[in-house]
């Protein structure tokens, strides 16, 4: 591996991982088996599969936040640390700190990083006119609208020019339009930067329209059951796109494959789902 | 055009329709709060110059007022009131101070540490448990009739109050606030001073407005237990000499002493807090 030129090096590699978890319980359950994993430098790689099966679990991992009980985990060709600087993170809940306006949520991550205040607000004021919400600076998160909230969220985020980008159904509490408004602006910021991004999914269309692979899940314990190369071309509209013959053929024959598992997966206990959230 | 003016119109008309409402509902109010007083006041006045309750033992407002008018202009049997009231307020403030500061310290330190939380916890369990009232007539023998005593006394009561709050505060912290800090860059101080502190901030707060309370009933006990001057001395005295209007009116000036530091702990409240969404209740007002 060492031959390899820099670039060849994949971004993000889980290779033969399995990770169970031991409930307050006490009985083990296992949220991944043998699962395999390679996203490669400025690739957009969307993980879907039936809710609970463990698609959270392969972020935690990426991120160090939970350790492979097998297998290895390799980001940049290096194990994982914990607390990358490079790994930006966009949460499904809102987690953006109420107490702080919108200015400085946005200047969050450059003042943990010891960035001057001046320096820092400046890119904050930046950034948040680039994902189109200048003159909101003063606002406090309460005031704004759900879709207004992720914009915060994407330019909290983005403003640490992540190389790593992972992304936990951040799109899944908000209504269809403003969802499809948001995947827009996920592409858009996206393309003028070169981070690689996993993005987890329950919704395939969200998965197709935005991913350059999609790889199929099978339920609980996860493990990889096809993976997909989402070979429409960009700068892709996602309102749009979704009309295109390629993408409804392909949606199909995921689907296909998906379907089963959806099946299987609504199955399964729930506790899983809760024990892969606390971890 | 002329629409628009119709339209305009109306609208206004509605707005002046829907603020009548509370406005009627608020003068109802108040004038019912009136009502009350007047009643039990006068009924109490009535009542205890008809001889129907005994004067000597219940007083009457018109006697708590003479008692109270006499405190001001003449002070009390231990120097002025004001005074009196200086020496209780220094002693709740003091106590309250450092009672909250060393609550708030606690509470965050057990909060983030759960080896010590595990340790700790069974210790302050008994603590809590004990009436700390009680430990007002150790700190009399062991400190003394000065304000030592009596601040002990405020810090005891404060401190379980604070410490409790702010303990819950921290543990009920957003998880994917923490986490999200930390991905961002935090260092775990970072993650202490920018995210638990301030959402343990609206617990504490709450606790610092019982614990005022708290507080001042330490400094007034401690003052009942054994002391030179304070208006505990003072109630403690007057029931001596049988006097319930002069209790009841240092228990007025208690009150009134209370209001104030509830009002002044609401506006500090307010200041810190801005960033919540605004009750319901408080948006007719």
């Amino acid at each position: 591996m060492s031959a390899l030129p820099v670039e060849d090096v994949p971004t993000i590699e889980l290779v033969g991982v399995s990770r169970r978890f031991v409930t307050p319980g006490g009985t083990s359950l296992t949220a991944l088996r043998d699962f395999d994993m390679t996203v490669r430098r400025g690739e957009f790689v969307a993980v879907v599969g039936p809710t609970g099966c463990g698609k959270s679990t392969t972020l935690s991992l990426i991120t160090g936040i939970a350790a492979p009980t097998t297998g290895q985990v390799r980001v940049m060709g290096k194990p994982v640390t914990g607390n990358d600087p490079r790994v930006g993170f966009v949460f499904q809940t809102d987690a953006l700190f109420p107490w702080r306006n919108v200015l400085r949520n946005v200047a969050a991550g450059p003042l943990y990083r010891g960035m001057p205040k001046e320096k820092a607000y400046a890119a904050a004021r930046d950034w948040i006119a680039r994902v189109g919400l200048a003159g909101f600076e003063q606002h406090y998160p309460h005031q704004l609208s759900g879709g207004m909230r992720k914009r915060v969220a994407l330019a909290q985020t983005f403003i640490n020019n992540p190389e790593i980008l992972l992304m936990d159904e951040p799109f899944s509490a908000l209504d269809v339009q403003t969802r499809v408004v948001m995947q827009d602006e996920l592409l858009s910021i996206w393309s003028s930067s070169n981070a690689s991004v996993v993005f987890v999914t329950h919704d395939l269309e969200e998965a197709i329209a935005l991913a350059d692979r999609v790889y199929v899940l099978t339920a609980g314990p996860a493990t990889v059951k096809a993976v997909y190369d989402v070979n429409l071309p960009r700068p892709r509209v996602t309102a749009e796109i979704r009309y295109e013959p390629a993408f409804v053929e392909l949606s199909r024959r995921i689907w296909d494959d998906l379907r089963d598992e959806v099946r299987l997966g609504a199955a399964r206990p729930a506790q899983l789902a809760a024990a892969t959230r606390t971890a | 055009m002329t629409v628009d003016g119709i339209v305009s119109v109306s609208d206004r008309a509605a707005e002046r329709a829907a603020a009548a409402g509370p406005r009627r509902r608020r003068r109802i109010v108040n004038a019912l709060r009136i009502a009350i007083l007047v009643v039990f006041l006068g009924g109490w006045e009535l009542a205890a110059r008809t001889h129907l309750i005994d004067p000597f033992f219940f007083a009457m407002p018109s006697m708590i007022a003479a008692q109270l008018w006499t405190w001001i202009n003449e002070g009390t049997s231990q120097g002025p009131l004001w005074g009196e009231v200086l020496v209780t307020l220094e002693e709740t403030v003091i106590g309250f101070v450092i009672g909250a500061v060393l609550g708030i310290v606690c509470g965050i330190v057990l909060g983030r540490d759960k080896l010590l939380a595990d340790v700790f916890s069974i210790y302050i369990k008994v603590a809590n448990s004990i009436p700390r009232i009680v430990l007002g007539s150790i700190f009399v023998i062991a400190l003394g009739l000065g304000m030592q005593s009596k601040v002990a006394l405020a810090v005891v009561m404060v401190f379980f109050v604070v410490f409790g709050n702010a303990f819950q505060g921290v543990r009920e912290a957003d998880r994917s606030l923490i986490a999200n800090a930390r991905i961002l860059g935090a260092s775990p101080w970072q993650v202490t001073t920018t995210v638990i502190v301030p959402a343990a901030m609206s617990w504490i707060l709450a606790s610092l407005h019982v614990s005022f309370g708290f507080a001042l009933v330490g400094a007034v006990v401690g003052e009942f237990l054994g002391s030179r001057h304070g208006l505990g001395l003072l109630i403690s005295t007057e029931q001596g000499l049988f006097n319930p209007s002069g209790v009841f009116a240092a228990m007025i000036v208690l009150a009134a002493v209370a209001l104030t530091a509830d009002y002044l702990l609401s506006w500090a409240e307010n200041r810190l807090l801005t960033w919540r969404p605004p009750s319901f209740s408080d948006t007719g007002a």
